[in-house]
C-alpha cells in the first residue's frame, strides 16, 4: 500500500509520470509492436477469478468518512452517459448541467468539500451530441467522450469508422470510446485486430482513446485478456469492458482480468493504460467495489480519472442518496436529488 | 482529517464489526461458564476456572470451568444415560434435531462470528463468511444423512459414548465436524474445546439447550490437555475423535492402545503447493492468499511449502511479494483486514522461532513493509526463499503466515518433493493442463488435492490425511463410517484364549511322526526364502501328532518382505480389471488343488472345517475378484462448480497378522480385499498352521501374481506383529489375532500412526459371509482422496 501512497501530485501531463507501479514512474501508453507469443501466453483460470471476484467483496468495505470520501471519487470518475435511440439535444444539455453541479450546493457544503469543486469527469454521448456537450460544458473541465466506430456492434466500413472518429474529434470530443471488432478475437486474427486499433488511435489524434472490448460479447475471460493485450499494444489509452448494450456488461472477474493485464502491461512496457468498467454499475455500494479493486490490483495511483471511468447514468443518482444517508443520518429518495 | 483530505489519500479507514452483541452474551453469564453436562451448566466439580482472553488485545474475555477427571466423569455419565433414549429415536426424530440445529446457528450467526473472531483473533470477514456457513451447512448436511442412516447404512450401529477434543483454529468449525456426523448416526458426545478457545463452544451448549436437545446427548467440558487427558481414557468412551497436533495425535494413540476405542485423528500437514509453469499465475497467487495467509496460516491443511517449476520462478515470487504487499494485517474486527492475530503468545514465539532457525539454516527471509498493530499478537506475512528440503522450514510444521519456496524442474520432481513429508493432509496443483493437473493429484500422497483452488471444504466431502496426518475422513460418506460399526462386531463375542495344539504335549511324538513330505519356507517377492534365523518351529495337529516344520521368521525376514512389498508397487497401478483377473486365477488353481489342501488341513481343524474352508475359501476370492473393480469412489456434490472426486486409493503395504480360528479362510478373507484394493501385504499366517505357506505360495506362483504384492513371513506372531507395527514402510496393519496382539498392533504402530484394523479380540465368524467378507474390509484397505477440480471458461 504504501508503494502508491501519494501519488494523486501527479499531473495530467502526458509526458511526465502519470502514476506509479510498485515505486516504478510510468508514462502514458504509445503503443508497442503486436507481441504474439504474450498473447498466446495468456492463461486465465476461470473458476479461481470468479473467487477473487467473489471474496473481494468481503475483503474490503469503506466506513463513514472514508466511504463518503470514496463516493466523491467514484462521483469524479465518472463517464456520465447517455446513448438511447430517444436522445435529444435538450437531454444532452441536462445532462451536462448534472455533470457540472453533480452534488446538491447543500450537500456539498454539509460534507464540508468545496474546495474539491467535485465534477463528473466526462460527458458520454453519440458523435451527434457532440457538439452540443461541449458548447454545455465550456469552461467546466468535463470532458466529452463520443462512442464511435459504429457502436455499438462495430461492424461498419472500416474507412467510415475511422472517419467516423475524425468527426467527433473535429467537433471537440476529448474522449473516443472505439469498439473493436469482436470476430477478430473469436478468429484469434490478432493483427488484424491489431491493425484496427492502430487504425483509430491514429484517427484519435491528441483525443484519449478508450477501446470497448465487448466483453459480454467475448464471453471467456481468456479472450477477454488477450483482447486486452492487443488494445494495450496499440495504442489503447483505456481499455473499457463493454458497450452497455450486452446480454452482460461489467462484471468484477472482468475486471480483475482487464486490471491484471494492464499490470502485467505496466510491468513490462512502464507504460499505465486506464480502465473503464461500464454497463450494470448502479450503486453505490458497487462504486466502492470498483474503486477497491483498483487499489488492490493497481494501487492508488489508478483511482484517479486519469486512469479510471466508470460508463454509467444510473449510479450518480444513487451516490447521491449514500452521500446525503452520511450527512443526515436519514435515508434519501431519488426525488430529492435533480435528475439529469 | 477532513474528507477531502480522505478524498485525496484514498485510504480504507476503520471498519469495525460492532462486538456489543456479543459482549452482552458474555456478560449474560456474568462471564464466566461452568461445564455443560446434562443440559445444566455445572461448576468445576475440583481444580477451579481459567481465564480465555482476546489475542488481538490481550482482554479478559470470559473465565471458563478447568475440566477434572471427575467433571469428565461426569460428562460421560450424562452421555451414557442418555444414550438408550437418543438410539431409541427414529432417524427422523434425530434429523429434526441436526436441523434445528443448523437453522439456530444460521439464526445467531453474527453473534458467533463475532465471538469466534474475539476469542481467536481470526478475521471477521473469515469467521462471518466461511467457519459458521460451514457450520450450519454441516449441520444441514447430517440432518440428511441422520434421516438417512437406516436405508444407507443398513446393518450398522452407534459406536456409543465418544469423546471429542477439538483445536483452537477453526473453533466452532471442527466442533460442527465433530458433533454432527457423531449425532446423526446415534452416538452421544463429551466434547472438550481447545483450552484457548471455548468461548464458541459454549455458546453452541447454549443452542443445544434451547433447541431442546435431550439432555446429556451433547456435553462440553472446557479444559486443558489434562482434560482431555481423562476424557481419552475414560473407560466409557466407545471412540475418541481428535484434531490437533501431531504429537498429541500421536500420544492418544498410545493412551488408547490396550482399549477398544475406535480413534480418528485429524492431525498436522506441511501441504505443497505446486505451481506449474502453465498456471494462472495471478490466481495462483491469490489462491497462496486463501492459503498459506487464512487464519494467519493457522490451518492444518495451509499450504505451505509453494513448489514452483523452474521457469516461472522468478516472475512467480515477484507477484507473490506484490500481493503480499497489499495484505492487510490488524484489528480482526475490522471487516477490511486479511491478517488477524496469532491465537496466543506461545503460538506466537514457536513462529518466530522456527522462522529464525530456517534462517539459520540458510533460507532468505522477506517480509512486506505493512503495518502490524502495536498491542496484540502480530506476525507479518512471510517468504521465505532458498528453503532446502533438508531445512526446517521445509519439515515441519509452524503454524503461521510462513511460506517456504523450493523449485523444481519437472512433474516427476515436483511429485517426489510434494511426497517428500512425514504427513499427508492436502495439496494443491496449478496448472492449466487437466493432463498435467490429474497425473500429479493422482500420485500426491495427500487425502485432499485441490486442483486450481485452495482451502475448498464442504460437509459432503470427505477431508483427513495420509500419513502421519492422520486417520479417518469428517464429512460426507467416509465420515459418518468414523462413527459407525457393522452391528454384529458390536456385540460379536470375545475370542477365546487360543490353545496351539503344540502346547497339548504329545506324549509318542516319535511313534506319530511321519515322514515330512517337503520344505515350507518364506514367501518374500514371489520367491521361496529360507528364514533369517536358520531354525524352524514345530507344527502340530489337533492331536499333537508333528505335521511339519515352519521357518522361524524374524525381524529381517519381516525387513526383506516390506521391501518386497514396496517394490511391488507396480501392482496398485495394475488396472482394476487385471487384478480382478489374478484373483480368479488364484481362485481357479485353489479349486484344482482343493482336495490336497483340505487334506492337510484337516489334521489341525478337522474335515468338516477343512472342507469348508477350501470350498468358502475359493467363494471369497471369487468376491474379492469381483469387488476389484467395482469399490468404486463418488463424486462429490459440493456447492460450488466443480467436480469433487472421492477418489479410493489404496493404502500401500499393508501387514496382515493372520486368526488361528480358521487358518486358509482367515487367511483369504484378509488378504484377498487388501489385494483386490490394490495393496501389498506382508503376511504372518495363523501360529496354528502357518504349513499353509507352502499350499498358497505355489497358488499365488501359478497364478500370475506379480512377485511382491503378497508376502509371508512365519513364526510367532508377538515377535513378528511388534516389527510389522513398528516399521515405518508399512502403511496399516490389519491384527485379527486375540485381543492382547490387538493391543500390541496399536502401541507398537505409534511411530509413523499408522492405520490399524483389528478385531478388537472378539470372534469373527470367519464361515458367515455377513461377518467374513464385504465392504467393511474393502473400506479399511483403502483411504479416500478428494480431489478438487474447479470448472468454467
Amino acid at each position: 500500500m504504501t508503494d502508491h501512497a501519494g501519488v494523486d501530485t501527479f499531473a495530467a501531463d502526458s509526458h511526465g509520470p502519470i502514476a506509479t507501479l510498485g515505486g516504478r514512474p510510468l508514462i502514458s501508453n504509445c503503443g508497442i509492436p503486436l507481441n504474439l507469443d504474450w498473447v498466446q501466453q495468456v492463461r486465465v483460470n476461470t473458476s479461481a477469478v470468479e473467487r477473487r471476484a467473489q471474496s473481494h467483496v468481503a475483503r474490503r468495505t469503506v466506513k463513514k468518512e472514508w466511504q463518503a470520501a470514496w463516493l466523491l471519487r467514484a462521483v469524479s470518475c465518472m463517464d456520465l452517459t447517455t446513448l438511447s435511440g430517444d436522445d435529444t439535444e435538450e437531454r444532452v444539455r441536462r445532462l451536462c448541467a448534472k455533470a457540472r453541479h453533480p452534488i446538491q450546493d447543500d450537500l456539498v457544503k454539509r460534507l464540508g468539500i468545496e474546495e474539491l469543486d467535485i465534477k463528473v469527469a466526462a460527458v458520454c454521448v453519440y458523435h451527434t451530441f457532440v457538439e452540443t456537450a461541449v458548447r454545455a460544458l465550456e469552461g467546466s473541465g468535463v470532458r466529452v467522450a463520443a462512442v464511435s466506430t459504429g457502436f455499438p456492434a462495430g461492424l461498419s466500413p472500416l474507412t467510415e469508422r475511422v472517419a467516423e472518429i475524425r468527426r467527433s474529434v473535429e467537433a471537440g470530443a476529448n474522449d473516443i470510446d472505439v469498439v473493436i471488432t469482436r470476430a477478430h478475437v473469436f478468429g484469434g486474427k490478432w493483427q488484424a485486430l491489431y491493425d484496427e486499433i492502430a487504425a483509430f488511435k491514429q484517427a484519435s489524434g491528441s483525443a484519449h482513446m478508450k477501446v470497448i472490448l465487448g466483453t459480454g460479447d467475448l464471453l471467456t475471460l481468456r479472450n477477454v485478456a488477450r483482447a486486452s493485450f492487443v488494445a494495450m499494444m496499440a495504442g489503447a489509452d483505456f481499455i473499457k469492458t463493454s458497450t452497455g448494450k450486452e446480454p452482460t456488461n461489467a462484471t468484477l472477474p472482468v475486471g480483475f482480468v482487464m486490471t491484471r493485464a494492464i499490470r502485467e502491461y505496466a510491468q513490462e512496457t512502464g507504460m499505465a493504460v486506464g480502465f473503464k468498467p461500464a454497463g450494470g454499475i448502479r450503486t453505490a455500494k458497487q462504486s466502492i467495489e470498483w474503486l477497491a479493486l483498483m487499489k488492490e490490483e493497481l494501487g492508488t495511483s489508478w483511482m484517479r480519472s486519469e486512469l479510471f471511468r466508470f460508463g454509467a447514468s444510473g449510479l450518480l443518482n444513487d451516490i447521491e442518496r449514500q452521500l446525503e444517508h452520511y450527512a443526515t443520518g436519514r435515508y434519501s429518495a431519488d426525488y430529492r436529488h435533480p435528475v439529469a | 482529517m477532513s474528507i477531502a483530505e480522505k478524498f485525496v489519500a484514498m485510504e480504507y479507514g476503520p471498519a469495525p464489526e460492532d462486538p456489543k452483541e456479543a459482549l452482552a452474551w458474555l456478560d449474560l453469564h456474568g462471564r464466566r461458564f461452568g461445564h455443560f453436562i446434562d443440559n445444566t451448566w455445572r461448576p468445576p466439580t475440583e481444580d477451579g476456572y481459567f481465564e480465555t482472553a482476546d489475542p488481538s488485545t490481550g482482554e479478559k474475555l470470559a473465565t471458563v470451568a478447568q475440566g477434572s477427571a471427575s467433571d469428565i466423569d461426569g460428562a460421560v455419565r450424562a452421555a451414557s444415560a442418555a444414550l438408550p433414549k437418543w438410539q431409541a429415536l427414529t432417524p427422523h426424530a434425530r434429523a429434526r434435531y441436526l436441523y434445528a440445529l443448523a437453522r439456530t446457528v444460521q439464526k445467531h450467526s453474527r453473534r458467533l462470528a463475532v465471538l469466534e473472531t474475539m476469542d481467536n483473533g481470526k478475521p471477521i470477514r473469515e469467521s462471518r463468511d466461511i467457519d459458521i456457513p460451514l457450520v450450519a451447512r454441516h449441520f444441514y448436511h447430517h440432518a440428511g444423512w441422520a434421516q438417512l442412516l437406516q436405508q444407507e447404512f443398513p446393518g450398522y450401529t452407534a459406536c456409543g459414548v465418544v469423546g471429542q477434543i477439538i483445536p483452537w483454529n477453526f473453533p466452532l468449525l471442527m466442533l460442527a465436524w465433530k458433533i454432527a456426523p457423531a449425532l446423526a448416526t446415534g452416538n452421544t458426545v463429551v466434547l472438550k474445546p481447545a483450552e484457548f478457545t471455548p468461548l464458541t463452544a459454549l455458546a453452541f451448549a447454549e443452542i443445544c439447550s434451547e433447541i431442546g436437545l435431550p439432555r446429556g446427548v451433547v456435553n462440553i467440558v472446557t479444559g486443558d490437555g489434562s482434560t482431555g487427558e481423562a476424557l481419552v481414557k475414560h473407560p466409557d468412551v466407545a471412540k475418541i475423535a481428535f484434531t490437533g497436533s501431531t504429537e498429541v495425535g500421536r500420544a492418544i494413540r498410545s493412551a488408547t492402545a490396550s482399549s477398544h476405542k475406535r480413534l480418528s485423528l485429524e492431525l498436522g500437514g506441511k501441504s505443497p503447493f505446486i505451481i506449474f509453469e502453465d498456471a494462472d499465475l495471478d490466481s495462483a497467487v491469490e489462491g497462496l492468499v486463501d492459503g498459506i495467509w487464512f487464519n494467519q496460516g493457522q490451518v492444518c491443511c495451509a499450504g505451505s511449502r509453494l513448489l514452483m517449476q523452474e521457469s516461472i520462478a522468478e516472475a512467480l515470487i515477484a507477484k507473490v511479494r506484490e500481493r503480499m504487499s497489499t495484505l492487510r494485517a490488524g484489528a480482526p474486527l475490522d471487516k477490511s483486514i486479511d491478517i488477524g492475530a496469532i491465537v496466543a503468545r506461545v503460538q506466537l514465539d514457536r513462529i518466530k522461532r522456527l522462522v529464525e532457525q530456517g534462517v539459520a539454516e540458510g533460507a532468505t527471509c522477506w517480509q512486506p513493509q505493512i503495518e502490524l498493530p502495536s498491542r496484540g499478537l502480530y506476525y507479518p506475512p512471510t517468504l521465505l526463499s532458498n528453503v532446502h528440503p533438508t531445512s526446517i522450514v521445509a519439515q515441519r510444521e509452524i503454524f503461521g503466515p510462513v511460506l517456504a519456496t523450493m523449485t523444481f524442474r519437472t512433474p516427476s520432481e515436483a511429485v517426489e518433493l510434494a511426497n517428500n513429508t512425514l504427513y499427508g493432509l492436502a495439496a494443491c496443483v496449478w496448472s492449466e493442463s487437466i493432463n498435467v493437473a490429474l497425473h500429479v493429484a493422482s500420485q500426491l500422497k495427500a487425502g485432499v488435492v485441490w486442483v486450481n483452488c485452495t482451502n475448498l471444504f464442504d460437509a459432503s466431502c470427505g477431508f483427513g490425511g495420509y500419513r502421519e496426518s492422520g486417520y479417518g475422513r469428517e464429512g460426507g460418506r467416509e465420515g459418518l463410517l468414523e462413527y459407525l460399526e457393522p452391528a454384529w462386531f458390536r456385540s460379536a463375542p470375545a475370542l477365546p484364549a487360543a490353545k496351539l495344539p503344540a502346547d497339548q504335549k504329545s506324549t509318542d511324538d516319535n511313534l506319530a511322526r511321519p515322514a515330512i513330505d517337503r520344505t515350507v519356507k518364506l514367501y518374500i517377492g514371489g520367491k521361496q526364502a529360507r528364514p533369517d534365523s536358520g531354525y524352524s518351529m514345530e507344527i502340530r495337529a489337533s492331536d499333537g501328532r508333528l505335521l511339519g516344520e515352519a521357518p522361524l521368521g524374524n525381524r529381517k525376514d519381516i525387513r526383506n518382505a516390506v521391501e518386497a512389498a514396496h517394490k511391488a508397487s507396480g501392482w496398485a497401478k495394475t488396472t482394476a480389471h487385471s487384478r480382478a483377473q489374478v484373483l480368479y486365477y488364484v481362485a481357479e488353481n485353489l479349486s484344482q488343488r482343493s482336495e490336497e489342501i483340505a487334506r492337510r488341513l484337516a489334521a489341525v481343524v478337522g474335515e468338516t472345517q477343512a472342507a469348508s474352508e477350501v470350498s468358502l475359501g475359493i467363494e471369497r476370492i471369487f468376491s474379492y475378484a469381483a469387488w476389484a473393480d467395482k469399490f468404486d469412489g463418488a463424486v462429490h456434490n459440493p456447492p460450488f462448480r466443480n467436480i469433487a472426486l472421492a477418489m479410493n486409493e489404496p493404502l500401500g503395504t499393508v501387514g496382515i497378522v493372520c486368526p488361528n480360528q480358521a487358518p486358509l479362510l482367515g487367511f483369504l478373507s484378509l488378504v484377498m480385499p487388501v489385494l483386490a484394493a490394490g495393496n501389498a501385504a506382508v503376511v504372518v499366517p495363523s501360529e496354528m498352521y502357518p504349513l499353509i505357506t507352502a499350499d498358497l505360495y505355489q497358488l499365488f506362483d501359478t497364478s500370475d501374481l506379480p512377485g511382491g504384492a503378497v508376502n509371508i513371513v512365519t513364526g510367532y506372531t508377538s515377535q513378528l506383529l511388534k516389527t510389522l507395527a513398528e516399521h515405518d514402510d508399512v502403511d496399516a496393519i490389519w491384527c485379527f489375532g486375540d485381543g492382547t496382539s490387538a493391543a500390541a498392533a496399536k502401541t507398537y504402530s505409534i511411530g509413523n500412526l499408522k492405520q490399524v484394523f483389528t478385531n478388537e479380540g472378539r470372534a469373527i465368524d470367519w464361515f458367515d459371509v455377513t461377518q467374513g467378507e464385504g465392504r467393511w474390509f474393502l473400506q479399511h484397505a483403502v483411504q479416500v482422496k478428494n480431489i478438487w477440480v474447479p470448472y468454467g471458461e
